[in-house]
């Protein structure tokens, strides 16, 4: 055996607290840092266009209103998907169940064109919810039913949504008299969701996704089923032993995330979009898969992580805008912060340790 | 006739990347090893393959060079999950993620090249075949290559020791570790195996299937090779018969039109996705088969207690 003096990962007694807080930290830096690598190879300046991207867009009041925007769905669905995800269930589907409540909160939209009514709003919120639900629950039903991997059916019944939603806007849902265009009507007034702060597209989905941390977090640390989540993710034996239906957690986190993101469909629809378009999403239900762990699964955390992913959307469209960076960079920075992440948890089981093995035990 | 030996043409090559992609991550799967990042894998051998193939005019290079993007790009997924011991699950679905984004980066200079495709290798003699001779004896090199990679996995995970030592591996981890074999290493390989094949099976779709570079054009090919996997039950053969069936029903979208059947074009297109599902549900049903097939550690974290 060779002396080894390279570094070696031990493991520890017990899993490390403080690197569950410092390892999304850990993982920001290390982003940061590969992100000027990239720069330097795209040959731009990485000081201008780490600017450009994390703190140009957030230094005008406007810009802060529009991170609040493109947090509130991400913010939704993270909360969301992260009681999921801490029971074990894989809704991988999210996209295409945001997709399905903007279909939904959208035809409820179009069905009042021209009228007006206090209870317009709520009913197209309600159309979303249920539009989620819908597509959330044939993944639930073809998982208790018949055993099929939710991952796959979830992802798969995405790309049937957003085919769905092309088709509808080439055919029923298209505007009347938009020259043929794919696209809807724009949504009367009364359909539009109130705006919390004039001149900015800040509305009350931002509320409502504050509103969603808190529930979460009431849901996960003070109630039964809270409870019973995290029991069956962490020991699905001891859960199953204690009676907790793995039944009945699949149906209601699949229900909550798909209704939840079906909600975060119907507020862009009603919201910033404000029509249908052939596109109403740019992979927020994907996105918040990265949120919900970049968030520890923890609905606080999950706020923090959900404005950071946030900024990137918002840099990547100011960067585009300014440096003419393409916008596929958000992506990259996305995908290597779940991969930094994903590297940087290994430290909360494990130590580094130099020198011979059991040397320190 | 003739429009049916167009159908076959047609299935032939939309089935091809589904099979690359599929035999690479059943060869994986069967060292224990779940990685969902195939769609990941295969975009980056799309955009690295049709890069390649306009800087170097050489559809090879450019075919070995998809290769080894989607080997490196397992190469982040391994050794997340294998040094960094990374939950397999999220780090594929990064691996996807990244992938998408990456290519699309590269990509930004690709948009509206265009490439002839890859040529067809008539074989002499065979190829003159009436009927039989145009579908299977004048193909581009990588059909016949798909199907060589078939037979080949077919013999190395059923006849060599090698693939006895893998499928070990992937059945118990703990005994293979036990009898002294680096469950690890061959893990690695197994996974970069899995990486270099979906490689090649995404550029299949940037150099023949559809000669050009479309962000994200693989549209979920590498989520249907991995149900191909479960359709198979990790059986080398039946990946080939799902991945033709696949690619019948993904070219009935192409011919619906030609053959004047009027549904919309998006529903068609739907089939594909809604396939997936229903031979999930079918395959599934029975969860005691699908035990019984699975490898045994499958997607299971390998700690060696000593």
């Amino acid at each position: 055996m060779l002396p080894r003096l390279i570094p070696r990962l031990e493991k520890r007694q017990t899993p490390s607290k403080a690197m569950i807080y410092l390892s999304p930290l850990l993982a920001i830096f290390l982003t940061l840092i590969s992100s000027v690598v990239l720069f330097l190879i795209m040959n731009v300046s990485p000081l201008e266009a780490l600017h450009a991207f994390f703190i140009k867009p957030i230094s005008t009041i406007y810009g802060l209103t529009e991170l609040a925007v493109k947090a509130t769905p991400l913010v939704l669905i993270g909360v969301a998907l992260s009681l999921g995800f801490r029971a074990g269930v894989w809704n991988i589907g999210a996209e295409g169940q945001l997709i399905l409540g903007g279909i939904f909160g959208g035809a409820t939209a179009l069905f009042f064109y021209e009228k007006t009514g206090f209870y317009i709003i709520p009913l197209i919120l309600i159309a979303g919810v249920v539009g989620g639900m819908l597509w959330a629950g044939i993944v639930a039903f073809l998982r208790t039913k018949f055993n099929a991997n939710e991952i796959l059916t979830s992802l798969m019944l995405s790309y049937v949504a957003s085919l769905l939603l092309n088709l509808l806007i080439h055919g029923p849902l298209k505007d009347p008299d938009g020259f043929n265009f794919p696209e809807s009507r724009l949504f009367s007034d009364s359909a539009l969701l109130p705006i919390l702060y004039d001149g900015t597209r800040l509305h009350i989905g931002a509320i409502i996704a504050l509103l969603a941390v808190g529930l979460g977090w009431i849901l996960l640390s003070r109630t039964l089923l809270g409870y019973q989540i995290k029991v069956t993710g962490d020991a699905p034996a001891a859960g199953e032993y204690a009676g907790f239906s793995h039944s009945k957690i699949i149906w209601i986190t699949l229900l909550l995330s798909g209704g939840v993101a079906g909600l975060a469909g119907a507020i862009e629809v009603s919201g910033p979009i404000g029509q249908l378009l052939p596109t109403i999403s740019p992979g927020y239900g994907f996105t918040a898969i990265i949120v919900a762990y970049v968030g520890r699964l923890h609905p606080v955390g999950v706020l923090f992580a959900g404005l950071l992913l946030a900024l990137t959307y918002l840099g990547g469209e100011t960067a585009q805008i300014s440096l003419k960076l393409p916008i596929a960079v958000t992506g990259v920075f996305q995908g290597l912060l779940l991969f930094f992440l994903l590297a940087s948890d290994v430290l909360i089981h494990y130590r580094i340790q130099f020198g011979k093995q059991g040397a320190i035990a | 006739m003739d429009i049916l030996i167009a159908a076959i043409l047609t299935i032939i090559t939309a089935a091809t990347p589904l099979l690359f992609a599929a035999l690479g991550e059943l060869v994986t799967e069967k060292s224990g090893v779940l990685n969902l990042g195939i769609e990941g894998m295969m975009i980056m051998g799309a955009i690295i393959g049709f890069f390649t193939v306009h800087q170097t005019d050489s559809a090879f290079i450019a075919i070995i060079a998809s290769m080894i993007a989607g080997a490196l790009t397992a190469t982040i997924f391994a050794i997340l999950v294998l040094k960094f011991h990374a939950s397999q699950v999220p780090t594929g679905l990064a691996l996807t993620i990244f992938g998408i984004g990456l290519s699309a980066l590269i990509g930004q200079s690709m948009i509206g090249v265009a490439y002839e495709g890859i040529p067809k290798i008539a074989i002499p003699g065979l190829s003159s075949i009436p009927v039989i001779g145009d579908i299977f004896f004048n193909q581009d090199g990588l059909v016949y290559f798909s199907i060589f990679m078939v037979v080949a996995t077919m013999w190395f995970l059923n006849k060599t020791r090698a693939g006895l030592i893998l499928r070990a591996v992937g059945d118990s981890h703990d005994a293979a570790h036990a009898m002294g074999y680096s469950v690890i290493k061959i893990r690695f390989l197994a996974t970069l195996f899995g990486g270099a094949m979906a490689g090649v099976g995404g550029a299949y779709l940037s150099l023949a299937y559809s000669p050009l570079w479309v962000e994200g054009m693989t549209a979920g090919r590498g989520w249907i090779a991995l149900a191909l996997v479960v359709f198979a039950s990790w059986r080398v053969g039946r990946v080939l018969l799902g991945a033709y069936l696949f690619g019948g029903i993904t070219i009935l979208q192409l011919h619906a039109q030609a053959l004047g059947i009027a549904v919309p074009s998006q529903i068609m297109s739907m089939l594909p996705y809604l396939a997936t599902i229903l031979v999930l549900v079918i395959i599934s049903r029975d969860k005691s088969k699908i035990k019984l097939n699975s490898p045994a550690s499958l997607g299971k974290a390998f700690h060696p207690s000593r």
